[in-house]
């Protein structure tokens, strides 16, 4: 056992700290975030730019073949790049959506011609991606989907809505799946394509989330017109395609959920003050630290697991599935513990009377959407309690039906 | 990155596994649990004449010189197995007290019958329920001479000698404990076995009164030792840990799939089957930390206390958790002598007390890391 880079590995590891040292801006301990306060167009940009220099040097996407402006790196490189890059104060969340899920999913069903069209620009930053799966009614069981799509000469009429599409008011493009034959049974009918989010019929409108901001949006179709090649995978085979995405999903959150961390949490009980001294030295606020220590090393070390696995070029084991189920539900204990330290001025919000600039706060008001996002707890808990320990899928009282004989609800 | 174990490792690991499925069946510590004998002798043969005894034990003094990550994988496999046998004792922490704290000569004189099994060595802290402390350890040290009770010890009753902690003067700092090596079945020791949570292994209370003592390290370095003891301790147990608990989850996996209630299996509802998968989790985060304390381990890492302390925590909640929740997972059966399931209850419970409760652990890997930050 041994955590060294192979001479490989450092070879590539000097190569991107000698990159970064000379693009971009090391975070120093304690300064401000440089983006804070910023507005999200004028983030945008910064971001953009900031792809683009990636994608040029190639290390935008490490493991994308090289035609594709990648360099056929291995995961471990992408986490060797990701390691670095975390030391410096970067513009990030503009392009991870359409980077590791839709053009991933692209790669895999898109046609030469639109591949050479579409990619590099998606690469470089230069146009935007959403997944467009969620509907009103069909989150976690997505394949209950409603908006519907119709067959009309070369092309595909598309009505209906989709919901929660994270960064859709400043995508180009998306991944949708809809409904082409209500019919079937409701993972059979269902077909794939990318979408123009310009088209004449697409309205994308902000949802407002519990914090105020504003991530995700409805995104209404009114009689959109899609032509018929940008149909991904077979008429009626879209749950197949939806599978591709999900499973990139999954490899893409797996990692950790934002937020503060434990860093975050001593560097507030070290500044507090508490009925018997220091937050730091009380013996309720250090059991919290070390349980939340060792769940977030735990992860961490998780993923040594499956880093070493990959690097021997085996298949992971599935200890990789535990990630999100484990880091999402902690964010939202260390956040509510921190407000609870800052005691009475813990419901602040201001940044400027907050500690820690209202990270605490923040994060009170993003953990919860963390544990839904991309696989609820529940969810995550029956993938492993099924695909894992191989324990009976739930009774499906849907599966044999055609769609448009199955209730619903709200 | 080289996070795992290598493919010779592995192969310790399923020789251990198999020969430990063969001998050390349920069937064996419930042997012990309801039977009079303080271990199962057989077993505990085999295991010596297996070479385990002296796996981290270097050649020059009678070992395998073999390296800790051999010793982890098999620590693994007794855990899973609830070996009924003064393993833990004898290797993790009178095993490891001499290399860390032995003269060449004390190394020369025990270390190869501790590999040979012909002596059985263990480590007495404890002195009945309270914390052990500098402050609160009374067993005296005083002219090559050693008084006072400690309780429980484990293996006390049929140990050959015992490294003791015991303090020079009554000032309750760190430099007052001092480390002896005492032979346990000379003059001025009584021992008696101790009824515990957990008979499948035996403890004592020891008394001294007036016992030779020799010398352990610097006659002030006892507390620091102990602590630097029981952090190398703490990894291999939480390899024991990790493999009861695994054990208990496919247990409870095997019970749901098989009882069926309101016409289906147990493992098919939801509240089941939830509740194995946070077995799975705690599982494999106590596993991914006790890897991370191998590492620290058998590459002498100054991360050892911290690396330690985290494989301890994690591990002991994983097995926690898990053996309440197999008897849950069994219901009313689940609550009953014959069925298993309490023997992982015990044995989960001994561990996580064994060197000090999770709760000693997570302050003193708070601390750590506040001296690593500071740094
Ligand atoms: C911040 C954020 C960003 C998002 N971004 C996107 C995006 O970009 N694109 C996109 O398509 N979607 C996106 N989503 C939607 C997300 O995928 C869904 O919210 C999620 O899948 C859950 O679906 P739902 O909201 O309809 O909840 P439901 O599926 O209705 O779930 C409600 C509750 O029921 C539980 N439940 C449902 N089914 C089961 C079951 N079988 N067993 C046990 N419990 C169950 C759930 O766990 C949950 O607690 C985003 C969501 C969030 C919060
Ligand atoms: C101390 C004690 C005293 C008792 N005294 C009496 C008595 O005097 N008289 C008497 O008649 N009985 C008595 N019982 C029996 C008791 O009522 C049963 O043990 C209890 O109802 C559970 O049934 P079971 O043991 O068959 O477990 P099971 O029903 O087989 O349950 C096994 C596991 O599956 C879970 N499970 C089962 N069905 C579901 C479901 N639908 N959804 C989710 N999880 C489920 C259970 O929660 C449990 O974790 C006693 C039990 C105990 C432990």
């Amino acid at each position: 056992m041994d955590f060294n880079d192979s001479p490989e590995e450092a070879a590539f590891r000097a190569e991107v700290k000698n990159w970064l040292a000379s693009n971009a801006t090391l975070r120093t301990e304690g300064s401000d975030d440089p983006y804070a306060g910023m507005s999200e167009k004028e983030l945008l940009k910064l971001a953009r730019e900031w792809q683009s220099k990636k994608a040029n040097a190639r290390f935008a996407q490490i493991t994308w073949p090289e035609e594709f402006g990648g360099r056929g790196g291995t995961p471990i490189q992408s986490v060797i790049y990701g390691q670095e890059e975390a030391k410096y104060a970067v513009p990030r969340g503009f392009f991870e959506i359409g980077l590791g899920m839709c053009v991933p999913t692209m790669m895999a069903f898109a046609s030469k011609e639109q591949l050479e069209r579409y990619v590099s620009p998606a690469l470089h930053g230069e146009e935007i991606w959403c997944q467009l799966f969620s509907e009103p009614s069909a989150g976690s069981d997505v394949a209950g989907l409603k908006t519907r799509c119709v067959k009309d000469g070369d092309d595909w009429i598309l009505n209906g809505q989709k919901v929660w599409t994270s960064g859709a008011h400043f995508s180009d493009f998306g991944i949708i799946v809809a409904r082409s034959d209500p019919k079937a049974r409701k993972h059979k009918g269902l077909t794939f394509f990318f979408i123009d989010m310009k088209a004449p019929g697409v309205e994308v409108r902000p949802i407002k989330q519990i914090s105020g901001a504003s991530n995700f949006n409805e995104v209404y179709f009114t009689d959109v017109r899609i032509p018929d090649s940008q149909r991904l995978g077979e008429v009626g085979e879209g749950w197949k395609v939806a599978l591709t995405t999900l499973m990139h999903e999954r490899l893409a959150i797996g990692g950790g959920s934002g937020g503060v961390d434990l860093r975050e949490l001593m560097s507030l009980a070290q500044s507090m003050e508490l009925e018997d001294g220091p937050a730091m030295a009380n013996a309720a606020v250090r059991e919290k630290i070390a349980d939340w220590y060792v769940r977030a090393k735990g992860l961490q070390y998780t993923r040594y697991r499956t880093l070493t696995a990959l690097s021997k070029g085996e298949i992971p084991g599935p200890e990789s599935s535990i990630g999100k189920v484990v880091s999402a539900p902690k964010l939202q204990e260390i956040a509510s513990f921190g407000m609870e330290i800052e005691d009475m001025g813990g419901i602040l919000t201001d940044p400027d009377l907050a500690p820690l600039d209202a990270a605490m706060q923040q994060s009170y008001f993003w953990a919860p959407g963390i544990r839904i996002a991309g696989g609820t707890d529940e969810i995550l808990r029956n993938i492993i309690a099924e695909r894992v320990l191989g324990l009976p899928g739930d009774i499906r009282v849907d599966k044999d039906k055609p769609y448009d004989e199955l209730p619903s609800g709200h | 990155m080289n996070f795992d174990f290598s493919d010779d490792q592995k192969f310790l690991k399923d020789q251990a596994n198999k020969f430990l499925t063969e001998r050390c069946e349920t069937t064996v510590p419930r042997g012990i649990l309801e039977g009079d004998a303080p271990y199962d002798k057989k077993l505990w043969q085999a295991i010596v004449e297996m070479g385990w005894t002296g796996v981290t034990i270097p050649e020059e003094y009678g070992g395998l010189g073999l390296g800790y990550l051999e010793l982890c994988v098999i620590a693994e496999e007794l855990g899973r197995s609830l070996a009924p046998v003064p393993f833990s004792s004898s290797v993790y922490l009178a095993t490891e007290a001499l290399l860390v704290a032995g003269t060449d000569d004390q190394k020369k004189k025990y270390l190869p019958k501790l590999a040979s099994g012909e002596l059985i060595g263990t480590f007495a802290l404890a002195e009945g329920a309270k914390v052990p402390l500098p402050k609160t350890i009374v067993t005296k040290l005083s002219g090559g001479k050693i008084s006072g009770t400690k309780l429980p010890v484990p293996d006390g009753d049929v140990a050959d000698f015992a490294i003791v902690a015991a303090v020079t003067d009554s000032s309750g700092s760190e430099s007052s404990v001092a480390l002896s090596i005492v032979d346990l079945t000379g003059k001025g020791v009584k021992r008696a076995s101790v009824g515990t949570i957990d008979p499948t292994r035996s403890h004592a209370a020891v008394t001294f009164d007036n016992a030779d003592a020799e010398a352990l390290g610097d006659s002030d370095a006892g507390w620091a030792l102990t602590r630097r003891v029981f952090d190398r301790a703490a990894v291999l147990f939480s390899f024991e840990q990790v493999g009861g608990a695994d054990r208990c989850l496919e247990m409870a996996k095997d019970y749901a799939m098989g009882r069926y209630a309101f016409g289906r299996q147990i493992a098919s509802f939801q509240a089941i089957k939830h509740k194995l998968a946070d077995m799975y989790i705690k599982n494999q985060l106590g596993r991914s930390n006790a890897y991370y304390g191998a590492w620290a381990l058998s590459t002498d890492a100054p991360e050892l206390p911290i690396a330690a302390a985290g494989a301890r925590i994690s591990a002991s909640e994983a097995y926690d958790y898990a053996s309440k929740e197999l008897i849950q997972t069994h219901g009313g059966i689940g609550f009953t002598w014959e069925m298993d399931c309490h023997l992982f209850l015990r044995r989960a419970k001994l561990l996580s007390l064994c060197l000090g409760g999770p709760r000693g652990w997570k302050d003193r890997l708070v601390s750590a890391l506040e001296r690593r930050n500071a740094a």
